[in-house]
């Protein structure tokens, strides 16, 4: 039984069944990021996959605007505790970048400009559920944002949706990447709350 | 370290830092320690089960088992106006942590260290004052702290105490309003406010910058055009409410 606090709950929050537990509700978009905001030009960034073997492809962003585009709309939520709901963005799905090699790595060390990293499982990454990301509410998406583009995988704490985002390089075990060697979850699901180690 | 589950923690102390902040000293029964510049997440619960988490930054650091919060109040916010102006000492609510492995200082690193605060981003960054103050790390390390006026700033005496005379340098930056004999630029730090008052990229200083999401992209782009490797700078940001 949690402790009660003397007179807490005169300024409540509606809630929404579309929040996880421990979330509350922005209209705002905030912004965190370990360090500085990286620029990354069009003409300069390249989205690569190196496979356990070594097999490697990438793509020029040109070649990336020429894939299969969806239009996604969903919530993110953020392990600091916001969640926003209704989102829109636009981007090319994992499903279609992870065809264009073969594999059978279970996991995927997600690589940034700026040098961040995220650890995510494939089965997380495939089957409809994660984006390469470039446009947010029918605009480009701002550098302080993740633009030119980011990964979008909503069903986990926003950690694992990388910004600035460089390529995959797959593994066949499950590695730490930054936030995850600092305290949080290797998974982040934020319906059972694995925020934390 | 795991962070494991909710403590109860009763409020010890509460002062009025600002007009619109308070400093709160929690104790926190079993409380594992903390390194300069972790966070924590408080959770609040109603007479009717109702309940609502936010993260705060500590203010302490160490093993002891009172930690410090600074809460600024945001307006139209649920949990920082209960914290800054209903809460008392003796209530209780709960805490988990400490939270966060990256914005933090620990001892025996040889770097200079550079800290710059906007508003109540000074708080991970005073833990860090006062960790470096008692690790005799102290000339090593500057502080420039942005504030709107004088009375906006929290923890004005202690860091007062705590710098000069061999500790670590402040200085102030005013954006709306100076003290009376004032003679330093006033309005929003630039290019030319780093350049004066923070260490120089030639010395490889690990830069810590905490403050709201403007305050923080400006910094951080500003101390890369200034030459400070990427990599060097750490950064913490606020916003949401």
């Amino acid at each position: 039984m949690a402790v009660v606090s003397r007179g807490f709950g005169a300024r409540r929050r509606e809630s929404d069944p579309r929040l996880p537990p421990g979330q509350y509700l922005t209209e705002d978009f905030p912004v965190l990021s370990a360090g500085p905001t990286p620029r990354i030009e069009q003409g300069d960034w390249r989205f690569g996959i190196r496979t356990e073997g070594g097999d490697a492809v990438s793509w020029t962003w040109d070649e990336f605007m020429a894939l299969p585009i969806e239009d996604i709309d969903t919530d993110i939520h953020c392990v600091t505790r916001w969640s926003k709901l209704g989102t829109s963005w636009r981007g090319v799905s994992l499903d279609t970048l992870l065809d264009a090699v073969e594999t059978d790595a279970e996991y995927a060390m997600v690589h940034s400009y700026g040098g961040y990293t995220t650890n995510v499982a494939l089965e997380d990454l495939l089957g409809g559920k994660a984006w390469v990301a470039f446009e947010f509410e029918g605009e480009p998406l701002d550098p302080e944002h993740g633009g030119p583009a980011r990964l979008l995988v909503p069903h986990l704490y926003f950690w694992k949706s990388a910004k600035w985002v460089r390529g995959l390089t797959l593994m066949q075990d499950d590695e730490p990447g930054f936030w995850e060697q600092n305290g949080y979850n290797m998974h982040g699901d934020p319906w059972t709350e694995e925020r934390y180690w | 370290m795991t962070v494991g589950g909710w403590r109860s923690a009763r409020v010890v102390e509460a002062e009025q830092a600002t007009p619109s902040a308070r400093i709160l000293r929690l104790q926190v029964p079993g409380w594992p320690g903390n390194d300069a510049g972790q966070h924590v997440d408080v959770r609040l619960t109603a007479e009717d089960g109702y309940q609502a988490v936010r993260s705060y930054s500590l203010g302490s650091y160490g093993t002891a088992e009172t930690v410090e919060l600074a809460v600024d109040e945001v307006p139209d916010g649920e949990v920082s106006p209960y914290l800054v102006r209903d809460v008392l000492p003796g209530d209780e609510l709960e805490v988990k942590g400490p939270l966060g492995g990256y914005f933090v200082w620990r001892p025996g690193g040889q770097a200079r260290v550079q800290l710059i605060a906007g508003g109540s981003g000074i708080v991970p960054l005073m833990a860090i004052v006062r960790a470096v103050t008692d690790a005799g790390a102290a000339a090593s390390v500057r502080l420039l702290y942005s504030v709107r006026s004088p009375e906006d700033a929290i923890y004005r005496e202690e860091l007062e105490r705590l710098t000069g005379s061999g500790g670590a340098e402040l200085t102030w930056r005013y954006t709306r309003e100076a003290p009376e004999g004032w003679t330093g630029p006033v309005g929003r730090l630039d290019e030319h406010g780093l350049e004066a008052a923070a260490w120089s990229p030639d010395s490889e200083p690990i830069t810590y910058v905490c403050g709201p999401t403007g305050f923080v992209e400006h910094v951080a782009d500003a101390l890369v055009g200034l030459g400070h490797s990427p990599a060097r700078v750490k950064t913490e940001r606020f916003g949401g409410a």
